[in-house]
């Protein structure tokens, strides 16, 4: 592993006030699952029979259960009233299933296979009374987590026709302490909280992290040694590359969906404008040209349309544009603040901040019908973005005084909440689907 | 150094008031002290200081006596002095100076057109309400605010820089009204 060499070398660039990378960080993630549950369907996911020699520290028909659980779609039968283990198809008696009105059942296996493991699953259709789907898996030992999220993904998609999002990330910025002994750091975790990594760690601010399109690499605005700059760092390496640093503003990173453009926010012709940087040329092109803020924007999922937020109207509304500029149309109706917007992954929605009776709240626009949904309760909840399979909006609350995560779904049903057990944690970003 | 009218966007009409006694002690020693440009009716104040340091009008500290400690690094560090006021306060979205701070403004482009070499930073700051790249743009408006009046006061454009904030760096981390009204704020940060 070349963590301690790079994290030494990139330390010595940029100084000891910052450090960079993939190191485990102590601090995790915590869900609580708030809210009703009761359109959900009943499963049960068998504990997964492990051969004698292995010792595995994951229950990994847990990890798909919580994931399952998640999702608001699933209630799952606790393993105290199963009446029957079984973890091979031969054993499965449909029957003792549908007793206990359960629709489905997924029973499995963990077999070593050389220094890792190779998972196998069934799927079965209770009232049908057949197996629907099967798969084998082979990870190595540390790989079992993501093994359990892709398995617990596979059965979610085959039982609702929906990919699943259990094997995804999210990153988010957290925050200790005050002034000149803050610390602010951008992590990375997997999409139930665990296994929370540090991407980069600063005693001045970080904000804005987002991800590119193939999940591998990150955008953020870093303010250390008092300077405004937008970094893209490589996850996998810790390289990081300075893409902007103007003066005045440096903001509000976007990657394209081909992931060759970044749209950024710079006001260093005076005030702020949306700009599209073209990676591999480095060549800039401004987009707006107005004297009203014009920022945050967000590519279509086609990458032919820019929205962004401007008050050029009076007050901030989210307007809509060409990619390459031109003539902006608003989009946002109602309210006398919307901002922050972005694209739902079909494209046929956003999800913004709504200013609703003077309170911060986390909303949906229907682009076809025109109609705005409010999802989020809170009086300054922000920063939403969407799962991507668009079914939840994860966004930052406060509770308790204190700065949270917290997803809803998109159909109103039911919401989790992600604490961190100290500090707060904001501006949560959801990764795309990790292949 | 003569106090000229105004003449930036946002910022509202003088209100015709006395200028305070610190503010003019301070422009009559910069003015007496510079030596460098002549200057109508100089009128020293007899201290014989450097610039910099002349700029406290209250009696000698500690701190002017030993100028060459470490941990002193300009009169607006010293709480006797007029530059040791160096925030500036803003209305809720509002990027408009407040005529109580217009003062403090012309404290600082004072001291600057005497000590053409300081630079500043211009830091501006928002309260936690909206969405942080916006405020991020509020931010710096109120920190262009700051520095077209400063302009306006004949301070040059390479003495002034300006880096927003956005609601990153709250003085108070709280959640309520009197915690937004602190955080409002462009530092004049030398």
């Amino acid at each position: 592993m070349t963590t301690g060499r790079l994290t030494t070398l990139i330390a010595v660039l940029f100084g000891a006030a910052l450090s960079v990378l993939g190191l485990p960080a102590q601090a995790r993630l915590t869900i609580e699952v708030t809210g009703g549950v009761e359109a959900a369907q009943p499963i049960a996911i068998v504990p997964f029979g492990v051969s004698t020699s292995l010792i595995t520290k994951d229950d990994v028909a847990g990890i798909i259960s919580a994931d399952l659980v998640r999702t608001r779609k699933f209630r799952a039968l606790p393993t105290r009233d199963m009446m029957a283990m079984p973890s091979s198809a031969v054993e499965v008696d449909l029957r003792d299933w549908s007793l206990l009105n359960i629709n489905s059942l997924v029973i499995g296996m963990v077999e070593q296979e050389g220094n890792g493991y190779r998972v196998s699953y069934n799927l079965f259709d209770v009232f049908g009374g057949k197996e629907i789907a099967s798969g084998n898996l082979s990870t190595t030992a540390g790989g079992l987590r993501l093994t359990a999220h892709r398995i617990a993904d596979q059965v979610f998609e085959k039982l609702t026709g929906q990919p699943g999002v259990a094997a995804t990330r999210i990153a988010y910025i957290t925050s200790n302490g005050r002034g000149n002994s803050q610390t602010v750091t951008l992590r990375v975790a997997d999409a139930d909280g665990t296994n929370p990594q540090t991407i980069v760690s600063s005693n001045d601010p970080i904000m804005s992290p987002v991800w590119s399109p193939d999940g591998h690499r990150l955008a953020y605005v870093s303010f250390e040694n008092r300077r405004a700059a937008i970094y893209i760092q490589d996850l996998a390496s810790g390289r990081r590359d300075l893409v902007a640093s103007y003066p005045g503003i440096n903001g509000s990173p976007a990657f394209s969906p081909d992931g060759q453009r970044l749209a950024l926010t710079l006001s260093k012709d005076g005030n702020a404008n949306i700009y599209v940087l073209n990676l591999q040329t480095n060549e800039l092109t401004q987009v707006t040209d107005h004297f009203a803020i014009d920022t945050e924007p967000a590519w279509s999922p086609d990458g032919t349309q820019l929205i962004f937020t401007s008050d050029r109207g009076g007050s901030p509304q989210i307007y809509r544009m060409a990619a390459t500029g031109g003539l902006a149309e608003r989009i946002s109706a109602e309210g006398d603040y919307n901002a922050r917007a972005s694209y739902s992954p079909d494209g046929k929605s956003v999800t913004m901040v709504s200013r609703v009776n003077g309170q911060f709240r986390i909303a949906v626009l229907d682009l076809e019908r025109g109609l705005t949904k409010v999802l989020s309760q809170g009086e300054l909840d922000e920063s939403p973005s969407f799962a991507p399979n668009g079914s939840m909006v994860i966004y930052a609350t406060i509770q308790d005084g204190r700065g949270v995560l917290a997803t809803a779904t998109v159909d109103g049903g039911g919401s989790q909440r992600l604490s961190q057990d100290a500090g707060e944690v904001r501006e949560p970003a959801w990764s795309p689907m990790m292949k | 150094m003569i106090l000229t009218p105004i003449r930036s966007r946002g910022a509202p009409p003088r209100d015709g008031t006395a200028l305070p006694g610190a503010l003019l002690a301070l422009t009559l020693l910069l003015a007496g002290c510079a030596g460098t440009q002549p200057q109508p009716e100089p009128q020293t104040v007899g201290t014989g200081l450097p610039p910099p340091l002349s700029a406290t009008p209250s009696v000698a500290g500690p701190v002017r006596t030993e100028p060459a400690r470490p941990t002193y690094r300009g009169p607006w560090e010293d709480p006797a002095s007029p530059l040791y006021h160096h925030t500036i306060y803003f209305d809720y979205d509002s990027t408009e100076i407040r005529p109580q701070y217009l003062d403090v403004i012309r404290t600082h482009s004072a001291y600057l057109g005497m000590t053409k070499g300081q630079r500043v930073t211009l830091e501006g700051n928002t309260d936690e309400r909206g969405t942080r790249e916006y405020n991020l743009a509020l931010g710096d408006r109120r920190a262009e605010s700051v520095r077209q009046l400063m302009l306006a006061e004949g301070i040059t454009a390479d003495q002034l820089a300006t880096l927003s904030y956005g609601e990153e760096k709250p003085a108070d981390p709280g959640h309520s009204e009197t915690a937004w009204r602190l955080n409002r704020r462009v530092i004049i940060h030398y």
